[in-house]
């Protein structure tokens, strides 16, 4: 059994190694899926669905299934990147989103998504939940405000800190992200040196006293769209 | 204080063995001694069984039945669904509130009496319904809640306030509730005798592989509503490889409106029971676990002694029925009030400990379920109809029911009908014939398949139920004239939102914004590009959704969009003065009016 896979994604054809979900193989290949709960070096999560594309026919997200021999996989086609800016939209109308004076502006995946999709403002209205912040934490400073659920903290800090600071608790609308202590971060052992602070997409999750320390121009995705980096491989590999 | 907590805590947990797989339990016995799970509790919980204080705290946050803050020794649950609605349950609850003097949500002063709503308890066709404590009390009017309330203020006894008992086992001592079964058509799989062993011995005297063929040959397709075909799963299960595997009833009745498995479970366990033995000699298995829903939790100590009686009589246990070497027994794990835990993996997700949030597919639970071990999960009916071929042959069950569809189907029908109950039909039925028996003719719309399922009108009644025609798990909910269809809509959305697990977007959000549309149209505010809105938002939440439940929360929507969709059309509003009916510039103006102290000069009017 070859432990090479080859498939298509919109047509054209891709090797990936066995094992490998689409979302990885399509990285190595260059091919940019948009996503925002998935996160390299954390472990496949499926809860955002920005990743949704049809696997043979069928709507699957593309960070959770595995891929197969001769698999037809549609990515980038409308019904698709429709069905991607609807989740983008709702995770936008969810929350209390303000880019204008979120310190993350520049590097929040959320917002570069948004461009990317093309969204110039949610087509739905806007649920403005009542959703706290916690700053108890003297270096660390919670927004639920921003929070997309997305539980990257939570995989980062029970799979690469060893700590299990983050656990979701509550269920449905409800649902937010809660700490290991009876109220407060500060209760926990949580610490600035975290590998789970640094893979929050939005602005919830922020080291103190850094803000806005990047000017305008220099952030993240000031100049090229999100997912430019990996579509640079295929320009390299084309070269 | 704290001192008797963390001493409780502890000797909970050590019946558990220490196990922190079996959070379930503990955090279910932890609610029952104090009426609640405390924070000192959760903490206790942590340190002994070695896990940390947040996640027990994310699974106590949810189910339902489970408390951080501390709830009355009693807990009255009334029921909220579409058909105890449609009963009149407004004013039973009001008169709960009245005899308490407390709202919904809240607690006497005394600490005593809890008063909460809850969502379809399994008992609409004796609506309106309610929970006090683990017992279930029916047919509920404004007086008998006043009469509820008394007693309990007299006693404190749940128990007490059952006077008479229901028909058949309802009356056992064991289980002694004043449910009806009501079943108003027995037919030949389910609802009929079984010897007990009888067909186990068939079975254990086959291999395996003849077992498995035999269910294949009887072209068994599962009966909670997704319809795979039962011979094949078991197949996959068997063929995962592993030293131990899992057979896992679901008897998570949740979907509003179906009641039928409370009937099996009450007056056929045995049958059940033999189906999951069987299972166990097909799949390999040695350990069967039903997951009982929390509503059912009054018929726990009558399927406890049932077990017991089978243990008795060499049907579970070692060497079954006289096998060498075949060992076999079944545990109750019992639910807390969570309706997505009926989807497989969220069932398995709960039999762990953990929230009962659906696992990523793949793997599948034949592949890796319950522990990671391959494991199958049936329904209820399913177990029993595979006893029933054992028993009588693949070939009488296939000559039963429809030709793509074999065999038979429980339902459940409740609603505007003059007899409500469980029917076991053939499948092929048609609707018009199921709501003739039921006595529901001027029937102007039926949901089938509860919630998730869709609704049709009488156009469609000559269709017949089966799976490749009207599928359904067995909700059959008769609306009849005079009825809302998107009020029944805006309730449907808000049991999806309440009930869902809040893991992906899609489901998480979009039935929130569903249901503000359609509630916006039942206002009077909507506009004919809503009726657009709608339909791409719910086949946004269709495509895209983690698991079944968001995958068809939106059929509500779609389908009276297709089936009723005058009734969209005669409430939205074509905007004739340029404006969008949903915005009201007076309000919006209100604020800046006061502050100024004048009306404005252009919309002051």
């Amino acid at each position: 059994m070859s432990d090479t896979i080859t498939f298509t994604i919109d047509g054209v054809e891709i090797q990936g190694r066995r094992g490998q979900t689409i979302l990885e193989a399509a990285d190595d290949a260059g091919v940019y899926i948009p996503r925002l709960c998935a996160f390299k070096d954390l472990s496949p999560y499926g809860a955002c669905r920005v990743c949704t594309v049809m696997a043979n026919g069928r709507p699957q997200a593309a960070c959770t299934q595995p891929i197969a021999e001769g698999m037809v996989v549609e990515n980038d086609t409308e019904q698709l990147k429709k069905v991607r800016r609807d989740i983008v939209e709702m995770l936008f109308v969810e929350g209390n989103h303000f880019c204008m004076f979120c310190e993350k502006s520049g590097n929040c995946e959320l917002q570069a998504m948004a461009y990317r999709l093309g969204i110039a403002a949610p087509k739905y209205p806007y649920l403005n939940p009542k959703r706290e912040v916690d700053a108890s934490h003297p270096d660390i400073l919670v927004d639920h405000n921003r929070c997309i659920l997305c539980a990257r903290c939570v995989r980062a800090s029970k799979d690469l800190d060893g700590k299990n600071v983050f656990q979701f608790i509550g269920r449905g609308p409800h649902k937010k992200v809660g700490v290991n202590a009876e109220a407060n971060l500060s209760d926990t052992n949580a610490d600035v040196t975290d590998k789970a602070l640094d893979v929050c997409p939005v602005g919830a999750l922020l080291r103190k006293r850094v803000g806005y320390a990047v000017p305008v121009g220099k952030r993240l995705y000031d100049l090229e769209p999100i997912g430019s980096d990996i579509e640079a491989k295929r320009a390299g590999q084309e070269k | 204080m704290s001192e008797t907590v963390e001493a409780t805590v502890k000797q909970i947990c050590q019946a558990c063995g220490n196990d922190r797989t079996r959070m379930m339990d503990i955090v279910r016995a932890v609610q029952e001694k104090f009426g609640c799970v405390s924070d000192a509790a959760m903490d206790a919980i942590a340190r002994t069984v070695s896990t940390h204080r947040v996640e027990v705290e994310s699974v106590v946050s949810f189910y339902t039945f489970l408390s951080k803050k501390p709830k009355g020794q009693v807990v009255i649950r009334v029921c909220n669904d579409i058909i105890d609605r449609m009963h009149d349950v407004g004013r039973v609850a009001q008169a709960f509130s009245d005899a308490l003097g407390i709202g919904f949500g809240e607690t006497t002063k005394d600490g005593k009496i809890s008063l909460e709503f809850t969502p379809c308890i399994g008992m609409c066709d004796q609506a309106p319904a309610a929970m006090v404590n683990d017992v279930v009390v029916t047919g509920l009017s404004s007086d008998s809640a006043w009469s509820i309330v008394r007693g309990l203020q007299e006693h404190m006894d749940p128990n007490k306030l059952v006077e008479h008992f229901g028909d058949g086992n309802n009356s056992h001592e064991l289980v002694r509730a004043m449910v009806s079964n009501n079943i108003r058509k027995a037919g030949p799989v389910v609802l009929a005798p079984l010897a007990a062993g009888d067909a186990l011995k068939k079975a254990v005297s086959m291999t395996p592989a003849e077992v498995i063929r035999e269910v294949k040959t009887a072209r068994l397709r599962g009966r909670g509503g997704a319809g795979f075909p039962t011979g094949m799963k078991w197949e996959f299960t068997r063929g995962a490889g592993g030293d131990k595997r899992y057979v896992v009833c679901n008897a998570d009745e949740g979907e509003p409106g179906t009641f039928k498995d409370r009937v099996i479970l009450t007056e056929c366990p045995d049958l059940m029971f033999e189906g999951m033995t069987i299972a166990g000699h097909a799949i390999g298995g040695d350990t069967g676990i039903v997951y009982l829903r929390g509503e059912y939790a009054y018929l726990r100590p009558f399927l406890e002694h049932v077990l017991n009686e089978r243990r008795a009589q060499g049907l579970l246990g070692k060497n079954v029925c006289g096998k060498q070497g075949f060992d076999f027994d079944i545990r109750i794990q019992m639910g807390a009030g969570a309706y997505v835990c009926g989807e497989e993996t969220a069932l398995l997700s709960s039999c762990e400990g953990l929230r009962g949030d659906p696992k990523n597919r793949p793997p599948f639970p034949a592949q890796k379920g319950y522990l990671g071990r391959p494991t199958t999960v049936n329904n209820v009916e399913t177990f029993c109809c595979v006893a029933r071929i054992l028993e009588k042959g693949s070939g009488w069950f296939a000559e039963l029911g429809s030709k793509g569809s074999p065999g038979t189907k429980l339902l459940s029908v409740s609603g505007d009908c003059k007899t409500p109950g469980v029917l076991e039909v053939p499948f092929g039925i048609t609707l018009r014939e199921v709501l003739k028996v039921c006595g529901a003719e001027d029937a102007i719309a039926v949901q089938v398949g509860g919630p998730s399922g869709v609704m049709v009108g009488p156009a469609d009644y000559g269709r017949t139920i089966c799976y490749d025609d009207l599928a359904t798990g067995g909700s059959i909910m008769v609306f009849g004239p005079k009825r809302n269809h998107l009020k029944t809509v805006s309730i449907f959305l808000d049991f999806f939102i309440e009930e869902g697990c809040g893991y992906c977007t899609p489901c998480r959000v979009g039935n929130v914004l569903m249901k503000e549309r359609v509630d916006r149209i039942l206002d009077g505010k909507g506009e004919p590009a809503d009726l657009d809105y709608l339909q791409q938002l719910a086949e946004t939440v269709k495509l895209a959704s983690r698991c079944g439940l968001g995958q068809t929360s939106p059929n509500c929507v779609l389908s009276t969009l297709k089936n009723f969709r005058s009734d969209y059309e005669a409430l939205v509003k074509k905007p004739t003065d340029g404006m969008q009916p949903a915005f009201d510039i007076r309000a919006a103006l209100g604020a800046a009016e006061a502050v100024v102290g004048r009306k404005s000069a252009h919309f002051g009017a």
